[in-house]
């Protein structure tokens, strides 16, 4: 987000109600929703909020189910319109279906997943469980989401002007990857600027089929095999493009003998931890990938080149590890730790983990 | 095609009766004699009649009629299973000013979308909702359907429908009706001349009213399935009058209050 | 009685017959021939067709095109 368009005073906010807030000021046309812990402040606010904004001709819909939310946005994201939901953990896996229609019928839309620990019904208390769904597609099919992964209110709020973007420019679905714990906290944030996120033209919309054009037709069925395939290349073309839309933070990396990797609300304990750690002396660096996908194989791999190993930190049994390891190829250990089932590593646990590791490593040089 | 024609003994005849230009050129992928077709036919004449063409978008479900878009030269979105009603609820909801329509078979709408189809016309969304009830999963192969009448015989019911076992023919039109928000619901057929008519002006009425922003109107066409039933496109004229219509009676279920 | 007549497009008829049993004058029968698709197609038989569309409106393949003799005023004035 660049820094001109917030003009703002800052404000204190939970993270759902400033994503909510940021999405009637990305003049989103419509969202539609189910309640779901720890999301609901997301489709209350807006229910309270678009009937006082007179500019705004917001859609707002509480829907019977994740699953009629999701096919609201697919058939409103086909008619042209700039719209999201926004769930967590098992009402996203009910979304799955959907997502996978959207992102075959190459709609722009926005989805954002608040997660709660799991698998099942699970708890409400956060996690990161859902990196795998996310990011290796989520339902069936050969697809991805962009996934972008804030760690901050602040970022909840900049976010959804960038998945937006993101979106509209590859007409595909993004997520927001957040979780239970971003969703419920307060925190300082200076909201986008209104009206700051142009809109852009869909002339493939299905508005109504006028004379001069040929009928619009919002479809991911293409039942001749030969069909199917050019389409899937389409979508790959797609995906390859959008690597260059990869982010990420790197925090001491220039000098660190550890690096850490970690999203999200990991990555805010990470840097915590690093804090610790170069207070006793020890050169931790961090990187937070920002886009969970595309993801940062190049950099990881650069860093690899680097450091005496990689500690991999989640709020879960090990899933974003799998993409570091596939970008570190050996060039360095790779370890991970984690928690799960909505528990979370203190900065304390991961030092000692640190400590534990360069100790094991000392050992074995020796 | 020819606007005028002279007969053998020298008499010039007009043409009265054309096929609708708001249809493609595409030929039907639907089994000889399938009221799909016909259901189709009607629906794209309504919309030529009332000049609706560039307001109208379609939602097609899955099903036989998955490909509705090949024929229909609307603006149409293919939902996924059982998901007509509320993608069209996204499109209708963006475009009030608009006119939509979801077109879904038993399966679709009764079995795997249930939950949509109660609650899209539970809150009255502003869209014409086309049902075509035979009673069979067509394309599939021809499965049972909710609405399979019991004692029926489909391939996963093969010595007939046990309603102790399955249950009974869902009625859902008949709930629909009973919902407040429900402007116009009606159960029509397209298997003679007369149905056809019928069913036009049910259609058209239901555009009108979607125009005056009433609420849902919901149309049931009872229908058949020659190659699912496993009769001639003939029989099953005789076995919807004699054994359908008994069980799924034609007529308005709800019409506007004047 | 009124005149009429109708065209079949006989490449996309599927022969099923509906149009057959649709008749009031009974004028429509299958052909001995078939199509490219192996359908035996639809054609009409007698000249006692009226044009009353019956046909055409329970066609599924929306393949009968009727003609109609026009209204008798109009056809006095046809005429002259």
């Amino acid at each position: 987000m660049e820094k001109e368009i917030r003009t703002e005073e800052p404000r204190l906010m939970k993270g759902n109600e400033a994503l909510a807030e940021a999405a009637i000021r990305a003049n989103i046309d419509a969202y539609f929703g189910y309640p779901i812990t720890p999301q609901s402040e997301v489709i209350e606010y807006l229910m309270f909020e678009v009937p006082n904004r007179k500019d705004k001709k917001t859609v707002v819909l509480q829907a019977e189910s994740e699953v009629a939310s999701i096919n609201m946005v697919y058939g409103a994201a086909g008619a042209g319109a700039r719209v999201m939901t926004s769930s967590s953990s098992p009402g996203i896996s009910l979304m799955q279906e959907g997502i996978s229609y959207i992102a075959s019928a190459q709609l722009p839309c926005l989805v954002v997943n608040v997660v709660r620990g799991g698998p099942g019904l699970g708890t409400i208390q956060p996690s990161q469980s859902d990196y795998f769904q996310a990011t290796k597609g989520g339902g069936h099919g050969d697809y991805h989401l962009i996934v972008l992964a804030p760690s901050s209110v602040q970022e909840l709020a900049d976010f959804v002007f960038d998945a937006f973007k993101l979106a509209e420019k590859y007409r595909n679905p993004a997520m927001i990857l957040a979780d239970g714990a971003l969703g419920q906290m307060m925190e300082k944030v200076v909201l986008p600027k209104d009206n700051s996120l142009p809109k852009v033209s869909k002339p493939w919309a299905t508005t109504g089929k006028t004379k001069d054009r040929e009928r619009n037709i919002i479809t991911s069925l293409f039942i001749q095999p030969e069909v199917m395939e050019k389409v899937n290349l389409e979508l790959q073309e797609k995906y390859a493009a959008m690597q260059s839309e990869v982010r990420w933070e790197e925090l001491n990396t220039d000098d660190a003998e550890v690096l850490l990797v970690a999203f999200g609300l990991s990555a805010r304990i990470c840097q915590k931890v690093m804090d610790l750690g170069r207070a006793k002396g020890i050169k931790i660096g961090l990187l937070r990938p920002i886009t969970l996908y595309p993801f940062p194989y190049k950099r990881i791999a650069e860093l690899a080149e680097k450091v005496d190993f990689i500690l991999d930190v989640e709020m879960n049994a090990g899933q974003m590890v799998e993409d570091v390891r596939l970008a570190v190829e050996g060039r360095a250990p790779v370890y991970f730790k984690g928690r799960m089932g909505g528990m979370i590593s203190t900065p304390d646990d991961i030092l000692n983990e640190v400590e534990a590791i360069s100790e094991k490593l000392n050992v074995l040089h020796q | 095609m020819e606007e005028k024609l002279i007969l053998e003994d020298g008499i010039e005849v007009e043409q009265v009766y054309r096929r609708p230009e708001t249809l493609t050129d595409v030929p039907y992928h639907y089994c000889p004699g399938c009221s799909h077709s016909v259901v189709h036919n009607v629906l794209m004449e309504v919309v030529a009649d009332l000049g609706i063409q560039e307001q109208t978008i379609g939602v097609a479900p899955v099903g036989c009629s998955v490909f509705a878009y090949h024929y229909m030269n609307v603006d149409m979105q293919e939902a996924a299973h059982g998901r007509a009603s509320a993608v069209a609820t996204g499109i209708k909801r963006v475009m009030p000013d608009k006119l939509v329509f979801s077109y879904q078979g038993d399966g679709d709408l009764a079995a795997i979308g249930t939950a949509e189809t109660i609650h899209t016309a539970n809150r009255g969304e502003n869209i014409l909702v086309v049902f075509i009830n035979n009673g069979i999963y067509g394309m599939t192969g021809g499965q049972m359907a909710p609405t399979s009448l019991p004692g029926m015989v489909t391939s996963t019911s093969p010595y007939g429908r046990d309603v102790s076992m399955v249950g009974y023919p869902l009625k859902i039109t008949e709930l629909v009706a009973q919902l407040p928000a429900t402007y116009y619901v009606t159960r029509q057929s397209a298997h003679n001349p007369n149905a056809v008519r019928k069913l036009k002006k049910a259609i058209t009425k239901s555009f009108e009213y979607q125009q005056q922003k009433k609420g849902t109107c919901f149309i049931e066409v009872v229908s058949n399935c020659p190659s699912g039933w496993k009769m001639t496109p003939v029989e099953t004229i005789k076995y919807l009058e004699e054994v359908m219509f008994p069980y799924y009676p034609l007529g308005d279920l709800k019409v506007p209050k004047n | 009685m009124i005149r009429g007549t109708i065209k079949v497009d006989t490449k996309i008829c599927k022969g099923c017959e509906l149009c057959i049993i649709a008749c009031p004058q009974d004028v429509l029968a299958l052909s001995v021939n078939f199509n490219e698709k192996g359908y035996r197609y639809v054609e009409l038989i007698s000249s006692a067709c009226t044009g009353c569309i019956n046909c055409a409106l329970v066609c599924p393949e929306a393949a009968i095109t009727v003609y109609r003799e026009p209204k008798p005023v109009k056809k006095a004035q046809a005429k002259v």
